[in-house]
């Protein structure tokens, strides 16, 4: 369209906004059905569109951050180092974590699992009398309910974080771990905010819905009787954790009121302040592309007159720990690279995964948690391997989600459209070079085989998509042997893994 | 306690028998200038990226000079009724802070002055503890945020940052980059999501008490 011509769908769709999809949840017991929810998800176009934009700037932002440290790589196999040796001694750091805690005046309780956790806060803050609670946002606490739960109890929640805020006031669970409302769009916040906070429903400029839920929220923050937040680093060494905001709503959730209570999950020690180095310069650049979250905040003690409980939570996470195949998923500190990577996660909405965590370290921590409700997951993926490649603590995302579909598939937790699709994907996997042939049958497949045999109830990832049209050059084995093999003296064998 | 030693116990059980010693974190800094000053123009530079001003002092011209050239068109009302608590000697401030505030009762603060424990060149963050703060909830309540930095204190990266003692000493300690910010909605940056809306960073050594 010529820049002189009025545009009619611009005017339109500021008289008429789309209406934000909303993807069906799963009944309790149900098996989630990704594909459906995600083609729901599609039918609202420019929702569609403008997800996809925003998740993979950030996946651009990224790169651009990644490439300005010469020493990236290194920062990424020492991340990953530091996990794997804190996991394999968790149990003496977390001890040395707790004496050093306590030694500090914090009080340390322990939870099982989510219920036990939601009792243990609900405790303390009955017997402080507690009625208003701000809170930062933690994925640890969404996987617990707890806001739910405090609801059930009559315990207010205020969340401070702008986009949790949003998706409490609009009764959804978060659809991205960094940005929960990365589905909405504007006109979406607009209607929600006149709605809930008296806002003019016409005014969708985000600096002034800021500013409106900014005015909201100060006088809940400046009468809450209690602040709570996660953490994203626990150090061993010190008794003392760290937490990461762009907004600086932890530091208010924790130094307003008296009481703070931060929930962290026992996966989260790191046994040395110096560690820190490493895992801040790689969480902002890898979460959003920028050098690093506007406030970084270390709580090593209470506040003068302030009184401050950690509760650490298991939540699967121990027995997580015990699985040879997945047990590395522990490294991961929740940046949402692999989200914003993720092709299926782009183009399906977070929300579509009806589960805490979305997205490829979805399809690998949500099965541990309820292996037949999130059996589909592991499938919304074209393992592709991109989401191991911005991995920055280097988990093998991808292996991982090819792992869970044998494991799901050797539990009869498959539907049998994914059972008669996995037996031939698995043999095929199995083997590397069965695996490029079968890349190359493919892709001559896809140029060849007509609409009805891609686009079929079979094929999950053929329903409300075009597949990609195949590379004309043949795969990139085919590339590489012809362009760079050729000048090397030692040719690898054709099974290495590469 | 149960679930504490059912928890260990089943990390114990179960955590992966590898051999897996802790690696040794290099500084990473050899990269970055040397002296303060040229320190000092980085550190600039990178602070400005996340959203902060660097304010160097021009010749005889006093810090109160320049909260005013700053700030006066963003308080929000005349400059002389705004409410300025400060922390440092070089401004006087008309809203005194002591340890025994209640939090929230610093919510009136329009400016708050700080000095900064340190800087750091790499992303342009300011350092503070409970002891620069006296009230922690001032640097997230109050509206603008000053900060004064002795150019001396600013090291190169955050390996550097974590190797100063203040993480095993202080009770708070935390890295403000720029002021506070959220892109929730629909990716537009806005500055001033929760916590202060601006950060203003003035170079000035530190004056010996
Ligand atoms: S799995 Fe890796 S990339 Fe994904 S959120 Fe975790 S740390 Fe980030």
């Amino acid at each position: 369209m010529s820049g002189n011509e009025p545009n009619p769908a611009a005017t339109l769709q500021r008289a008429t906004p789309e209406a934000q999809p909303r993807p069906a949840k799963a009944a309790d017991g149900k098996r989630v059905d990704h594909a459906r929810s995600a083609k729901q998800f599609l039918n609202a176009p420019e929702h569609a569109k403008s997800h996809d934009t925003r998740v993979w700037a950030m996946r651009t932002k990224r790169d651009k951050q990644a490439h300005t440290i010469e020493e990236w790589e290194e920062l990424r196999e020492l991340a990953s180092q530091i996990k794997t040796h804190t996991l394999a001694h968790l149990d003496t750091y977390l001890e040395q974590f707790e004496a050093n805690a306590k030694a500090n005046g914090i009080h340390v309780h322990w939870a099982a699992d989510g219920a036990e956790h939601n009792r243990i806060v609900h405790e303390i803050f009955t017997e402080h009398g507690v009625k208003r609670v701000i809170k930062a946002k933690s994925m640890l606490m969404e996987e617990c309910g707890f806001r739910h739960y405090m609801d059930s109890v009559g315990i207010e929640i205020v969340e401070t974080d702008l986009g949790e805020r949003i998706q409490q006031l609009d009764g959804e669970d978060p659809s991205h771990i960094v940005v929960p409302p990365v589905h909405k769009m504007r006109s979406d916040v607009a209607r929600l905010f006149a709605e809930q906070l008296g806002s003019d429903p016409d005014n969708d400029d985000a600096h002034y819905l800021a500013g409106a839920q900014r005015d909201a929220t100060r006088p809940l923050i400046l009468d809450a009787d209690a602040g709570m937040t996660g953490a994203n680093f626990a150090v061993a060494e010190t008794g003392g954790f760290v937490v990461c905001t762009n907004e600086g709503n932890a530091d208010l959730s924790a130094n307003v009121p008296n009481l703070h209570v931060a929930s962290i999950g026992i996966e989260k020690l790191v046994p040395r302040v110096e560690d820190m180095g490493v895992f801040i310069r790689l969480l902002s650049r890898s979460a959003l592309g920028s050098p690093i979250t506007q406030y970084t905040s270390h709580f090593r003690a209470p506040k003068q007159g302030g009184e401050m409980h950690i509760v650490l939570v298991d939540n699967g996470r121990s027995k997580r720990l015990g699985m040879e195949k997945f047990w590395s998923s522990l490294k991961c500190i929740r940046c949402g690279a692999c989200m914003n990577t993720c092709p299926v996660y782009r183009r399906s909405g977070g929300l579509s995964y009806g589960a805490t965590y979305a997205g490829p370290l979805g399809l690998i921590l949500n099965p541990t948690f309820d292996a037949h409700r999130y059996s589909n997951l592991p499938f919304a993926s074209t393992l592709n391997g991109s989401c191991t490649n911005v991995c920055p603590v280097k988990i093998n995302i991808h292996e991982q989600i090819f792992g869970w579909r044998q494991v799901l598939a050797e539990n009869g937790h498959l539907p049998w459209t994914k059972k008669t699709a996995l037996s031939a994907a698995g043999k095929v996997l199995a083997s590397p070079k069965g695996y490029r042939v079968a890349i190359k049958t493919t892709n001559s497949a896809l140029k060849h085989l007509p609409r009805w045999a891609l686009y079929n109830r079979m094929n999950a990832w053929g329903e409300g998509r075009e597949m990609p049209s195949p590379p004309d050059n043949g795969t990139f084995h085919d590339w590489y042997r012809r362009n760079r093999l050729k000048n090397q003296a030692k040719t690898p064998n054709e099974g290495d893994s590469q | 306690m149960s679930a504490r030693d059912d928890i260990l116990g089943a990390v114990r059980t179960n955590k992966p028998a590898i051999d897996a010693p802790a690696p040794t974190v290099p500084n990473y800094d050899n990269a970055y200038p040397q002296g303060a000053d040229r320190l000092a123009a980085l550190f600039a530079e990178r602070l400005a990226t996340m959203g902060g001003t660097w304010h160097a002092l021009a010749d005889g011209q006093s810090i109160d000079a320049v909260l005013q050239d700053v700030l006066a068109d963003k308080v929000g009302k005349p400059f002389d009724d705004a409410v300025i608590a400060s922390n440092v000697p070089e401004v006087a401030g008309n809203r005194p802070l002591t340890e025994s505030d209640v939090p929230a009762s610093v919510h009136d603060v329009d400016i708050a002055v700080l000095r900064a424990r340190f800087g750091i060149a790499e992303t342009g963050s300011v350092c503070f503890t409970e002891a620069e703060l006296t009230v922690n909830a001032v640097a997230y309540l109050a509206q603008h945020l000053v900060v004064l930095l002795d150019p001396a204190e600013i090291v190169a990266n955050m390996h550097r940052a974590y190797q100063r003692d203040d993480f095993v000493n202080a009770n708070y300690t935390v890295f403000h980059t720029g002021p506070s910010a959220t892109a929730d909605i629909e990716g537009v940056l806005v500055r001033g999501a929760q916590g202060v809306r601006s950060l203003t960073v003035i170079p000035a050594p530190a004056t010996p008490a």
